[in-house]
């Protein structure tokens, strides 16, 4: 059995998903049950300045049946006071010595603020301390939150402030509302951070009420943006983790990452591990289903990483970093195309109108006698399950003119009814870089490019 | 029109058997299908509806653009939305069938269907007056969907029934379960506001005369579907009950429908299964329905074979009704005789052949018949030819009369009639109709 046990930057927990910072971290009687079903830590709910809350603070994006495809949120950091965190903060430590307990703060940009909440997270024996600078609604306007995260120079200020006083390891938890994700974090290690994670959440807003036509949710008839998260933001949160784990200045760092957005099953897990991240924190899907979905995360991750191999988290965090390229890297000679299997094949030609209407026009529908057909090419007067069913063509992929977009292989209903085959290629391997570093020209001018595809044999179409 | 009779009590045996969709199912369930390009689903529907995008419309909550896409290819899509047989149309095609459970695309149409007729809402008006008039002679299925064709394209028409009630079996032959008389009768409602004229008590050929007929129109569809069951030619006839009317009691007066204790129905077509789902609904303590030939051979859809059997009615097969026994006016028994099957013959179905001695006597208080349906006498009236009785027509649904059309059961020699087949028929038919109006003149 894989061993699951994390230690970052220093915080050890038994496996490595933590719950965010967040509605599920409100409060030591949910951090309690938390620990109970199995979590490995808690990233507190941010404490720090005081604050009012609203209703229908929470809004989501239904999408085909799927209830919660992301959650925004305009709620503010805990409306508790503080000293009730910090009590139950110091409660929850004594009574769970094992986990991994963090506390996200957000403080007035003082020196002094900054200073007297490190001070008095630490009194509570807690093993951390996440600063966040991430919240895009309410806090940034009164200069907290992404108002700091967005500024690198501010990111890096603050972050000196708290890490002159700071005792316990210190995560930086960086904003995705950014051109660059590289500039916050170089900040985060320039100021001497000792960890850093993201993505906090996506400036968003939900939608407007087709019937009333206020934003949604309304708040008293307003609404505007909110915070972002949930399986949809899970490919931008990959995308910012391997951009850090590209740069060379964070990566020459070794401060650990701990990732998020979108985290919701244990595969989405290893993702977050193998790019990177060397601890996982969770919050839409425990919305959504409650604590209980860590069985499933750690027995999952366990048995794919004993089918795999791996022995411990530290094995698989980065492991797939390497493959992470730019455009200009890709083997430009790479081939794969389509291939229907007929015998999976249920007939729904969703692939024939995505690659027509769509793509490049290479899959045909093919009658019984083996022609090509147009569709709906019946007769008014044909009917009836057994004729309709019986006279249904084949969907057959022209494999020479396939350029291997995968278009089909996306959205295919059928599990592993189109497979992306690869061929040999016909020409030797190039990338752009060496293609263009060799002959500048066909970078420069279509007609150049022309001869050189057809020196190739290189056919568009 | 006498009173529409509102039968449909919450609670009652009769009751509609399927409860409309929730909004939340509705949703859920258009959600599930694939939206298949050029579907299966809609080559199987006879009036090929376009299926995918219908219930795609569903999805996001667009029932006013359902409603539309459906009633554009059907106008009856109400009633077909209950009473089609869709496990052998659009949902025995349905891609997910052969590993999942397929869309359920009945109830999803009626779903949309219902949003428009519980709103009152017009889907479409009567076109631009084409200064054309048309006699449609039967206001069932297809003499409904002709006539609401046609005066979608501007025709003016008139619908004569010779019933007191419009609708055709959708009122008086299709049992409530399936589809409730006010289904029936919203649909025809609905074609009245199209424009149609509706004269009800009219039997054309008396009144009004064919001459008449022929010179106030300037074309006729007749559309008068079939008549009552055959005669068995056995003793003790009289006392035997017609299965059609025992269904039409069921649906307008039941409470007047005296059932049997014991109910024996002749034949295993799905209008003897609807008489044997009545009466076991209805009271009777056993029901038996007695078919000459196996389950092989049986008319009736396997679907609603599989449902009688689950609502505890037994079939006799291989069995041939040949005395009534009655005393007093009562019946007391059906006497049978056994049967074999024989080699096949011309027609290639198995000849029968009684087994003597094989005689068995049925108790039975109640005895009703559905073995299929006669002709009606207005072919003749007409001078149409026909084939083994029913209206010859062309493709174009025209009989060897020029400038008149039909459709429906009455022309449908061969396959198996159903109400959807009929909309078809009367939608083709009404096309074919205005290119020659226009044509002429």
């Amino acid at each position: 059995m894989a061993d699951l046990r994390t230690n970052f930057a220093g915080i050890r927990s038994p496996n490595p998903f933590w719950l965010a910072s967040a509605p599920p971290t409100n409060s030591g009687a949910q951090i309690h049950r938390a620990f109970e079903a199995g979590w490995g830590g808690a990233v507190w709910k941010t404490i720090g300045a005081p604050v009012l809350n609203v209703s229908n603070r929470y809004g989501t994006w239904r999408y085909g049946n799927e209830k919660m495809l992301a959650i925004n949120n305009v709620e503010l950091i805990s409306d508790r006071p503080m000293e009730v965190n910090l009590r139950e903060i110091a409660e929850i430590k004594r009574a769970w010595p094992d986990r991994a307990v963090i506390v996200s703060a957000m403080v007035e940009s003082k020196p002094e603020a900054w200073h007297d909440v490190i001070h008095r997270i630490q009194d509570t024996g807690a093993d951390g301390i996440e600063l966040n600078y991430g919240c895009p609604h309410g806090m940034s306007e009164r200069g907290m939150g992404s108002a700091v995260g967005q500024v690198p120079e501010y990111c890096e200020e603050i972050t000196r402030w708290v890490m002159d006083v700071a005792k316990i390891p210190v995560i930086v938890k960086l904003t995705p509302n950014i051109s660059d994700i590289v500039m916050p974090a170089r900040a985060a290690v320039a100021a001497g951070a000792n960890a850093i994670s993201l993505i906090n959440t996506v400036n968003s807003i939900m939608g407007v009420d087709l019937d009333t036509l206020d934003i949604t949710p309304s708040i008293g008839g307003r609404g505007g943006h909110g915070g972002y998260a949930g399986p949809a933001v899970k490919p931008i949160a990959l995308n910012m983790l391997a951009a850090l784990g590209r740069d060379s200045v964070v990566h020459n760092s070794s401060l650990p990452i701990s990732g998020m957005g979108g985290i919701s099953t244990w595969r989405d897990a290893a993702e977050f591990l193998l790019l990177g991240a060397s601890s996982l924190q969770i919050c839409t899907a425990v919305m959504h289903y409650g604590f209980r979905i860590i069985e499933d995360l750690c027995d999952g991750l366990s048995n794919w990483m004993d089918a795999k191999q791996f022995a411990t988290i530290p094995d698989v965090v980065g492991h797939s970093l390497r493959q992470v390229s730019d455009f200009k890297d890709f083997d430009l000679s790479f081939k794969v195309v389509a291939r229907i299997d007929q015998q999976k094949c249920i007939r729904c030609d969703l692939c024939y109108v995505a690659c027509n209407d769509a793509a490049h026009q290479c899959i045909d529908l093919i009658d019984k006698q083996g022609h090509v057909i147009a569709p709906a090419v019946y007769e008014p007067s044909s009917n009836g399950r057994v004729e309709a069913v019986s006279t249904r063509p084949s969907v057959v992929v022209r494999e020479e003119d396939c350029v291997g977009c995968r278009l089909c292989f996306n959205i295919c209903p059928v599990e592993n009814c189109i497979q992306m085959v690869e061929v040999a290629p016909d020409r030797p391997s190039v990338t752009w870089d060496e293609l263009t570093a060799k002959q500048p020209e066909v970078a420069e001018d279509w007609d150049q490019m022309e001869r050189y595809r057809q020196k190739m044999g290189i056919r568009i179409h | 029109m006498s009173e529409i009779p509102s039968v449909t009590v919450a609670g009652s045996a009769l009751q509609e058997l399927l409860p409309p969709l929730s909004e939340q199912e509705a949703v859920t369930e258009s959600a599930r299908c694939l939206m298949c390009f050029d579907a299966p689903c809609t080559h199987a529907c006879p009036t090929h509806i376009d299926i995918p995008k219908f219930i795609k419309k569903i999805s996001t909550g667009n029932l006013l653009g359902s409603a539309r896409t459906i009633l554009e290819s059907n106008l009856l899509g109400a009633t077909c939305a209950r009473v089609c047989p869709v496990q052998e149309l659009c949902e025995g095609a349905c891609v997910l069938g052969s590993e999942h459970k397929p869309i359920a695309i009945g109830r999803l149409q009626r779903y949309a269907m219902d949003y428009v007729f519980m709103r009152k809402i017009d889907v479409f008006h009567a076109g631009k007056s084409l200064g054309k008039k048309v006699a449609v002679v039967g206001a069932g299925p297809v003499g409904l969907s002709c006539a609401g064709e046609l005066a979608k394209l501007g025709v003016s028409v008139t619908l004569y029934e010779k019933r007191d009630l419009p609708g055709g079996l959708s009122t008086f032959g299709i049992i409530v379960l399936r589809e409730p008389v006010e289904v029936a009768l919203a649909e025809v409602a609905m074609i009245q506001r199209l424009g149609a004229k509706l004269e009800v008590g009219k039997e054309v050929g008396l009144d009004p005369a064919v001459a008449d007929l022929q010179k106030n129109f300037d074309a006729v569809f007749v559309g008068i579907g079939l008549g009552n069951s055959p005669q068995l030619g056995i003793p003790g006839e009289e006392y035997i009950l017609d299965g059609l009317e025992y269904i039409e009691d069921s649906k307008l007066q039941p409470a007047q429908l005296h059932v049997g204790r014991e109910v024996i129905v002749i034949g295993a077509g799905n209008t003897a299964i609807d008489c044997a789902t009545v009466a076991r609904r209805l009271g009777a303590e056993r029901v038996t329905m007695l078919y000459r030939r196996t389950e092989k051979e049986m008319t009736a859809y396997p679907h609603e074979y599989a449902f009688v059997k689950l609502e505890g009615v037994t079939v006799s097969f291989l069995s041939k009704p040949v005395k009534v026994h009655h005393e007093n006016g009562m019946v007391k028994a059906l006497e049978c005789v056994r049967i074999a099957l024989g080699e096949a013959d011309a027609s290639g179905r198995a000849a029968l052949q009684e087994i003597p001695g094989s005689t068995m006597v049925l108790p039975a208080d109640q005895i009703v018949k559905a073995i299929g349906q006669n002709k009606l006498p207005l072919a003749s009236r007409l001078d149409l030819k026909t084939d083994k009785g029913f209206i010859r027509v062309d493709a174009n649904f025209e009989t060897s009369s020029p400038g008149i059309f039909a459709g429906g059961d009455c022309i449908r020699a061969r396959g198996s009639a159903s109400t959807v087949m009929a909309v078809q028929d009367g939608k083709l038919a009404a096309r074919a109709i205005y290119q020659r109006l226009v044509n002429h003149g």
